[in-house]
């Protein structure tokens, strides 16, 4: 028997979903689990560093900083719409708003880490509230960092002219993993600045 | 049946030099290649892992025995443990996935094929830095040293005060990076199944194994990632001076246990529902039957995923939880025993009034369900509070986990190797060696895992590096060494008769057991592209539908 002879004679409907965007779904699955473990281990350890200093002392809430972040889940969905339509000049202009919210958040952890060590003696090891605040924010970090790759990229190739509408999907795709970097930011903010301080 | 009527030009031909052969290994991105190099590799890591298993039991295998030194000891149950778990079964586990899942869906691929490349060598290049802990753990100081921590590596021992060197941290590289790999191969195997299945391939009418894998990977992804996140903990309390696990810093030895057994447990269920897999395509087509219960099958498996996500306290009743925590943990483990019963009912019931052929795959699967069987309910015994107070760490647990793992996974697996041996080579098993390797190896491992139940109800803790005598552990633990040396027989009987039959072995055909899922409609072995025309389904059973036009499965389903 050979594979054609299964083939039936009426054509079937056949659609399945996108590769790209049920892989990134998993992959966002894996990294709220592991998010998942870093904030378990933040709101567990709240209160229980045996010196100081606390996050009350230390801590200011970063409101600027995070209307940048979460305004650029704007700007990528405008973006993307742009692409979708064709318009890819709008699209590099709303791109490059989003690279530029995102690094404007960058800024702004490296400026409230600056501070924290070199004028507080606030680090990693200092006590349990170091350890987990450096760790679940790096963590978040290093996420907005290697989203910010990844646009960076994106942005290369449209000024290099190489991008067009039919790469929509898969800019969408990245666009699904910075949403994830942004929508983690929300549960950070709130577990570090609102419940822990 | 035009069976032989696809004659497939060899895809490699054998003048070519080692060199350019080498080459194409380690540069494919074949799914086929990358599940074989998946499966020698895990092959080769589980001679090493027997080869610990075996100088642990010859220190056991009399009191004051002193075989190797209690460090040397140490070393042995720990790199034991995390080699058999991350180096052997999950890479056999992934390595039929990768072979079998795109086969079964009638795919030419998987969905990210350089990503599973990425994913094997990640993997492979874990394993190698476990074991280069040997040689580089200590680094400037002299002679090496592997990791010594247990498996599950409970802190403090992982602390920078009791774990001096650097033996600690290449367990911890190791299993981050092939960790990485697990989830990439995760993500893969769950995009595949949902993204690439063929025409006709409704969710409801892929093959069981597929609908298996499916809940495998998401118990990867939910699993394998909090150990990542737990790891990367420990190297920022190693390294950066962190407190997460540091008793003396206000910090919790109880909060790594949570997360190592978040992972731990789940795991369990990573490398057992794959050999629900394999048990669910051999059974049927050995009794010459469908499956009985499809639809209960997978609703089964889908909820011993979601429940073995809300049992993992079960391995720390003795740490000294709650009540109302002991209480959750011990009816969550006992509901677990419910779906997994209907699964054994269905497997009995599908062999109910079939035509059983007892070839070697069978006399596996059929081992399989009584050791099943009696793994679980060893498993309800342990699950039970009280009872565990008792047992906990007494080698009655490590009598039970081996008998999920030996008794259950890897008797599966072995049954799996016999059953798609003939697709992936080409060539036909020796059946009279693969029923000597089914029997030593049964009387090998009850030897040695019935027995070892005894020693733990009389006392005997686990991890101990010698005993007493006059106790009443001698005898049992004797017996039980004397097993192991029967196993090891029946592994290298299992490895003669794999190489044997891989060169001198007879063409086996492309459909040697008359089966009826799609990875038999192609040649065998099958061609770099799988399928010449991705072919359409309208039933569980393709093939049963094109051997019988006459009744054909499509009109019942």
């Amino acid at each position: 028997m050979n594979a054609t002879s299964m083939t039936v004679a009426r054509p079937v409907e056949w659609d399945r979903p996108s590769r790209g965007t049920v892989g990134m779904f998993c992959l966002i699955a894996a990294e709220s689990a592991i998010f998942t473990i870093f904030v378990v281990a933040y709101l567990f350890y709240v209160g229980k560093s045996l010196t100081g200093p606390t996050p009350k002392e230390v801590l200011s809430v970063p409101i600027f900083y995070t209307i940048c972040l979460l305004s650029s889940s704007l700007t990528i969905h405008l973006a993307v719409r742009a692409l979708r339509r064709g318009s890819v000049r709008a699209f590099g202009a709303w791109w490059f708003a989003t690279i530029a919210l995102g690094a404007a958040f960058m800024y702004g952890t490296a400026t409230e880490w600056h501070r924290l060590i070199y004028h507080e003696g606030f680090t990693i090891s200092t006590n349990l509230f170091g350890t987990t605040y450096y760790s679940l924010v790096g963590l978040h970090a290093f996420h907005v960092v290697v989203g910010l790759t990844g646009l960076s990229i994106v942005m290369a190739f449209t000024l290099l002219g190489s991008l067009t509408a039919e790469h929509a999907e898969r800019v969408d795709v990245l666009s699904l993993y910075w949403h994830f970097v942004d929508a983690v930011w929300v549960v950070v903010f709130t577990v570090v600045y609102v419940i822990g301080r | 049946m035009a069976t032989d009527s696809i004659a497939w030009p060899r895809s490699e031909g054998l003048s070519r030099p080692f060199v350019d052969q080498l080459h194409e290994w380690v540069t494919t991105v074949d799914h086929k290649r990358l599940g074989i190099l998946y499966v020698v590799y895990a092959l080769i890591f589980l001679v090493v892992g027997g080869i610990e298993a075996t100088i642990i039991r010859i220190q056991l295998i009399r009191p004051h025995n002193d075989f190797v030194s209690p460090q040397v000891f140490n070393r042995m149950f720990t790199m034991h443990g995390t080699t058999m778990i991350f180096f052997v079964v999950m890479p056999l586990v992934f390595g039929f996935a990768n072979y079998l899942v795109p086969l079964m869906i009638g795919a030419r691929d998987m969905a990210f094929p350089r990503l599973n490349a990425f994913s094997f060598w990640l993997t492979a290049f874990g394993g190698l830095l476990l074991y280069f802990s040997l040689v580089g753990a200590n680094g400037l100081y002299g002679a090496g040293n592997a990791p010594d921590v247990g498996w599950f590596a409970y802190a403090p021992l992982t602390s920078r005060t009791f774990s001096v060197g650097h033996s600690t941290d290449f367990w911890t590289l190791a299993l981050l990076v092939s960790g990485f790999g697990s989830i990439g191969t995760a993500i893969n195997i769950m995009t595949t199944i949902l993204c690439m299945r063929c025409p006709g391939m409704s969710l409801g009418k892929m093959p069981l194994l597929a609908w298996l894998n499916l809940v495998m990977a998401g118990l990867v992804i939910l699993a394998v990632s909090p150990l990542t996140a737990a790891q990367v903990m420990l190297v920022i309390d190693r390294y950066l001076g962190g407190h997460f696990f540091d008793t003396q810093a206000g910090g919790s030895a109880v909060i790594w246990m949570h997360f190592f057994w978040v992972f731990g447990h789940p795991e369990v269920y990573v490398l057992v529902i794959p050999a629900f897999a394999f048990i669910s395509e051999i059974v049927p087509v050995f009794s010459r039957k469908a499956m009985f219960g499809y639809p209960i099958m997978v609703a089964a498996t889908v909820a011993i995923g979601f429940v073995s996500m809300s049992v993992w306290a079960h391995h720390m009743f003795t740490v000294g939880m709650s009540a109302n925590a002991n209480t959750f943990f011990v009816f969550s483990t006992m509901a677990i025993a419910v779906p997994t019963g209907i699964k054994i009912f269905n497997w009995l019931a599908t062999m109910w009034g079939g035509k059983i052929l007892f070839k070697t795959p069978m006399l596996f699967a059929i081992a399989f369900l009584f050791q099943f069987l009696i793994a679980g309910l060893t498993g309800i015994m342990l699950g039970s509070a009280p009872f565990n107070w008792q047992l906990s760490n007494s080698y009655f647990v490590v009598a039970h986990f081996h008998y999920v793992i030996v008794g259950a996974i890897l008797f599966a697996i072995f049954g799996a190797f016999y059953y798609w041996f003939p697709k992936v080579s080409g060539k036909m098993y020796s059946e009279t060696l693969g029923r000597w390797h089914f029997w030593v190896f049964l009387i090998g491992f009850h030897l040695t895992f019935d027995f070892m139940h005894v020693p733990g109800l009389l006392g005997m803790p686990r991890r101990i590096y010698t005993y007493e005598p006059g106790r009443g552990w001698d005898t049992w633990n004797l017996i039980v060494t004397i097993g192991v040396f029967f196993q090891a027989a029946g592994v290298l009987v299992f490895v003669y008769n794999l190489l044997w039959s891989y060169f001198r072995g007879d063409a086996a055909g492309s459909d040697p057991w008359d089966a009826w899922t799609l990875e038999w409609s192609t040649s065998s072995p099958p061609p770099a592209y799988n399928f010449s025309t991705i072919p359409t389904v309208r039933s569980r059973r393709p093939l049963w539908d094109l051997k019988h036009p006459e009744d054909p499965d499509w009109k019942y389903e």
